[in-house]
């Protein structure tokens, strides 16, 4: 993704959803997106798809996919929304699974029809085949009887057995890029081990890539290679999970790290916060969208221009004025 | 489910059953009984008859008996499908009522099946479109829809075509066919005049459902399932048609239960307006002679038909919908 | 910090808006709806007309003139000459050849002044107080003492002065149907929605059978029930009573669901807890949640009874001549041959029609500004 951009236009103003993101997935690779709610995490993933919802736009910016075999790279964004192209990858090239299950299926079709038409459009199968796959996609999930539970409906699953089915459904078609869209926030943390555990196996089986979106550094650190933080639409760092989680650059990514509380350690302490609360995305601030809450903000600077991104090791970069003096145009 | 339309289907009997008092209660308001009425009458045409023969007939009618006898006996004449005589045109009243209510459920079916393959297009159309001209567009016609009153638009849509096209669209039939018997050619005549009672019975129901179908819709499609159904590689309307649009459906049908009476009492008012062969003026002309029996058992009938409507409607939710299906089982 | 710097305008505006009352704050928002602000505005015009319907008049409405029978409606000009004169032309009359009948043609020869603030047949407004003048008339003329605004009906009543007077009658039923239904409706609706068990579902049920019943017929078996020699305020006060019969039905549903899903709510719970008596929740808390929807629900009941009252009177089953309400006024538009050569008795039609829409416009408006969850 290369200086992605959405932007909202209300009757109340221009809301810069997504303000020029740029991060890149290799194959085989999972990358985490993380960063607080409306921080357009969700937008940018649905922007890669096309699938924003209106008055949303992408205004700049380029979305590279190198699809199956030697086709070389294509631009997603300058796709047709719409067009045949689009729905084909959608789905047969890059799968999306929502946060809650219960509502990203029909309430009023069976969980097993869902999953066979996802088959059905991307894979060349009859009704029966198709059947036969979905039953054997279910149990490789997880999903006991799989047989029966073909037939039922999503409110008859419990919630992580339907994320099990949206799974299913979603590697149906063996995606090249697998999105997670905070898949495991509206389940118990038991049943959230189990599907991370899943998401592991299948990761590794299928070769595909993941990108994670979450706002639990926790669940960062024990799936991802490679971690991607937002702050109001902007990248604020970017590098392996380990660097930036050993060695923090961002302010931002340092309190975020900061405010987890230690399951070790002494007695009682104050939880550590972030000064402030985000802005209304209406009245952004700026400069470095993060500047009103940072520690280090060093007035002059941080109001005036947007840090252009620094490097810190070859693949570890920082959107700060700390570590650089360049500015976004 | 089974147990559920059972007892849907009792409650409809109880509903009609409670309906034909309510009817009785309506026939014998006005002060005197069927037999003043009838002998006023006599007297004004000038015949003579005795206490003995006035006795008699109470005795006949059983309208010396009490009220509740009456009622058993209204109700026992009825199941045996004798619906007692009418004062004014003096023949029993199934003959009266016969054709006319078979007429009548035909215009109120034209005007449900006018209300929505009218309102379903135009509901999609205007939730995915939103904000566009046309939903604008169909929106205000829909709101006139909603606010004139059905006889009103009858007035107007008559007068419009007399006045500028020299059309007379009033009655079902043309005159040849008014009496004929029922063949091929009737049923063509008479679905040439069905447009126009269609479009003013049609026309409130239809602004009512395209704006519930709009609001519903534009609910569903916010929804995750939507997006998630575009994210397998739908194309959007294909989304649309497919998932949202059946999940809003559902309550559509529920509303058949409730725009049931309506369209029907309505068709009354209406065939009024348009001089049709319905139960319409019939019960009008009988309400204003007082002609009590023939008025309170169409009332019972048109009451009847509504329910049967709405019981229809509850089965059919219920068969669309699992999710009331399976709790009921559960 | 910055926020400080951000200067006195945006957080004055702030304050007011978190000081103004429940009530400003529908106003503001009602405000914003176009729409709904000139269809209120409408409505009151018409609440105006009801009231004073004797000043807007031009003459008296059961005065019937078989000379002037079917007149066709009289425009005003308002200038002569480039002066402000308002007047009209005399009337002729002759026998179209052709169709056989009595045709009225304008004499413009004949100009005969109209004067504002008229002085004419003495009134009382309202009934009550004695008047002499009327909005618009003729004064001092030897042959002319009336205008037909609106032509006249086959008796020769003045159309425009009878659909003044209908005005009166027509809102002023529908308003009172809709207090009898507001009084039942909440009535029930409360007792159903706050008892809640056994009484809710019977009133349910009854309610449901009310809605199950077509209602026109059973209006109509009523209505005609009505013995005949019944003074016309008692007929006037049955048929409110007989529309609001069913009418209430909605009303009640729709405070059984407020205070339902409002018994729910956190902050009920809140005040439950902090100690507050049953009664005291219901009537500071939960009322003035429930009042502005209610009064939304009731503005939009109201277009409904004035519809009910035209349909029944039109029939010759509500108000019966020489009662003036919009429903006996299109009594004589009942067949296409008479409002074909006389359109113009189809107008009280139109009042039915900008009646309904105001009210649906302006009642629209007062749900969407009094939902706290609204935009």
């Amino acid at each position: 993704m290369e200086g992605l951009k959405v932007f909202f236009e209300l009757d109340e103003g221009l809301v810069r959803a997504v303000d020029g993101v740029s991060f890149s997935v290799d194959q085989g690779g999972v990358v985490a997106l993380v960063g607080e709610s409306g921080c357009g995490k969700t937008v940018t993933v649905r922007a890669m798809l096309h699938l924003l919802d209106p008055p949303g736009r992408i205004v700049e910016g380029r979305v590279l996919f190198r699809g199956d075999g030697v086709g070389g790279v294509e631009d997603l964004a300058g796709l047709d929304p719409d067009g045949p192209r689009m729905r084909k990858v959608r789905g047969g090239e890059i799968s999306l699974i929502f946060q809650e299950p219960m509502a990203s299926f029909s309430p009023v079709h069976t969980v097993g029809s869902q999953i066979g038409e996802a088959i059905r459009l991307h894979r060349d199968m009859t009704q029966r085949e198709a059947r036969a796959e979905t039953v054997r996609l279910l149990s490789a999930v997880g999903v006991p009887q799989p047989g029966q539970r073909i037939d039922e409906y999503p409110y008859q699953f419990s919630g992580g057995m339907l994320q099990r089915a949206m799974i299913a459904m979603a590697l149906s078609c063996r995606p090249r890029i697998l999105i997670a869209d905070e898949p495991t926030t509206a389940l118990d943390v038991t049943t959230q081990a189990q599907i991370l555990a899943l998401l592991r196996r299948l990761q590794k089986e299928t070769g595909m890539a993941v990108i994670f979106i979450t706002h639990n550094l926790g669940v960062v650190a024990e799936m991802a290679d490679a971690v991607v933080v937002m702050y109001l639409g902007a990248v604020v760092e970017k590098g392996p999970v380990k660097a930036v989680y050993h060695e923090p650059r961002h302010p931002y990514t340092q309190a975020l790290l900061k405010s987890i509380p230690p399951i070790r350690g002494g007695g009682r302490q104050r939880l550590a916060t972030i000064a402030g609360s985000i802005p209304h995305p209406l009245m952004r601030p700026s400069g470095c969208p993060f500047h009103p809450r940072c520690p280090r903000f060093m007035p002059g600077t941080c109001d005036a221009h947007e840090p252009a991104t620094a490097s810190i090791a070859s693949d570890h970069e920082v959107s700060c004025f700390l570590y650089g003096d360049e500015h976004r145009t | 489910m089974l147990a559920y339309i059972f007892r849907r289907t009792l409650l409809a009997c109880g509903t009609v059953l409670a309906i034909s008092i309510v009817a009785f209660m309506i026939i014998q308001l006005p002060p005197g009984d069927y037999l003043t009425a009838y002998i006023a009458t006599l007297q004004a045409q000038g015949d003579v008859i005795s206490l003995e023969q006035i006795a008699a007939l109470r005795a006949q009618y059983g309208l010396d008996r009490p009220i509740h006898v009456q009622y058993g006996m209204w109700m026992w004449n009825m199941l045996h499908w004798d619906f007692g005589v009418s004062l004014a045109y003096n023949r029993p009243v199934s003959e009266l009522i016969g054709e006319r209510l078979l007429l009548t459920v035909v215009v109120t079916l034209a005007a449900v099946i006018f209300t929505w393959l009218l309102a379903i297009p135009i509901g999609v159309y205007s939730a995915v479109r939103q904000h566009s001209i046309g939903d604008y567009i169909f929106t205000f016609i829909g709101f006139i829809g909603i606010a004139v009153p059905g006889f009103l638009l009858a007035l107007v849509l008559m007068y419009g075509a007399y006045a500028w096209f020299g059309l007379s669209v009033d009655g079902l039939f043309s005159d040849e066919f008014i009496e004929a018997e029922w063949s091929m050619a009737r049923v063509r005549d008479l679905l040439s005049h069905l447009w126009v009672p269609a479009i003013v019975l049609g026309a409130a129901g239809t602004a009512q459902l395209i704006r519930i179908l709009r609001a519903n819709l534009l609910d569903e499609l916010r929804k995750p399932y939507v997006v998630a159904a575009r994210a397998r590689g739908l194309s959007l309307w294909r989304a649309v048609l497919k998932y949202p649009l059946r999940v809003a459906l559902n309550p559509l049908v529920s509303t058949i239960g409730y725009i049931l009476p309506a369209l029907v009492s309505g068709s009354v008012i209406v065939s009024v307006v348009l001089n049709l062969p319905t139960v319409g003026p019939l019960l009008w002309r009988a309400l204003l002679s007082q002609d009590m029996y023939l008025a309170g058992t169409i009332v019972l009938l048109l009451s009847a038909l509504t329910v049967i409507g709405t019981l229809i409607s509850d089965i059919l939710l219920v068969l669309l919908d699992p999710r009331i299906r399976l709790e009921d089982r559960q | 910090m910055s926020a400080e710097a951000k200067g006195t305008g945006e957080a004055a505006r702030e304050e007011r808006v978190l000081v103004a009352s429940q009530w400003r704050l529908i106003w503001w928002r009602f405000r914003r709806h176009r729409l709904a602000v000139v269809a209120g505005i409408v409505v009151l015009l018409l609440l105006l007309t009801a009231v004073f319907s004797d000043f807007l008049a031009t003459g008296d409405p059961r005065a019937s003139r078989a000379v002037r029978r079917h007149l066709p409606p009289q425009s005003i000009s308002w200038f002569d000459g480039g002066r402000w004169s308002p007047h009209v032309y005399g009337i002729r009359s002759r026998i179209d050849t052709e169709t056989l009948q009595r045709v009225y043609d304008a004499d413009p020869a004949e100009k005969i002044p109209v004067r504002f603030f008229a002085k004419g047949e003495p009134y009382r407004l309202l009934g009550l107080i004695p008047a002499g003048r009327r909005l618009l008339g003729i004064e001092d003329h030897p042959t002319r003492t009336h205008i037909y605004l609106l032509g006249t009906d086959k008796l020769g009543r003045d159309l425009w002065s009878r659909l003044m007077y209908g005005t009166r009658i027509s809102m002023s039923i529908g308003m009172v149907g809709v207090m009898v239904s507001l009084f039942l409706g909440v009535a029930f609706g409360g007792i159903s929605g706050y008892y809640g068990g056994a009484v809710d579902t019977v009133i349910q049920r009854v309610i449901e059978f009310l809605r199950g019943i077509p209602t026109i017929p059973l209006w109509m078996g009523l209505a005609a029930a009505l013995p005949r020699d019944w003074s016309i305020i008692r007929i006037y006060f049955a048929v409110t009573i007989i529309i609001s019969l069913i009418a209430w039905t909605s009303m009640a549903r729709v405070v059984r669901g407020k205070f339902l899903s409002l018994r729910e709510e956190d902050f009920v719970a809140a005040a439950r807890l902090s100690g507050c008596s049953e009664m005291r929740i219901i009537f500071r808390h939960m009322a003035p949640a429930m009042t502005s929807h209610i009064i939304a629900a009731t503005t939009l009941a109201i277009p409904g009874m004035i519809v009910s009252e035209t349909a029944l009177s039109f029939l010759g089953l509500g108000l019966r001549p020489p009662a003036i309400s919009w429903g006996v006024l299109l009594q004589e538009a009942q067949n296409v041959q008479a409002i074909a050569m006389y359109p113009w008795l189809m107008t009280p039609a139109l009042a039915v029609i900008l009646a309904v829409l105001a009210f649906n416009f302006f009642g629209d408006g007062l749900r969407d500004a009094a939902d706290p969850y609204g935009k």
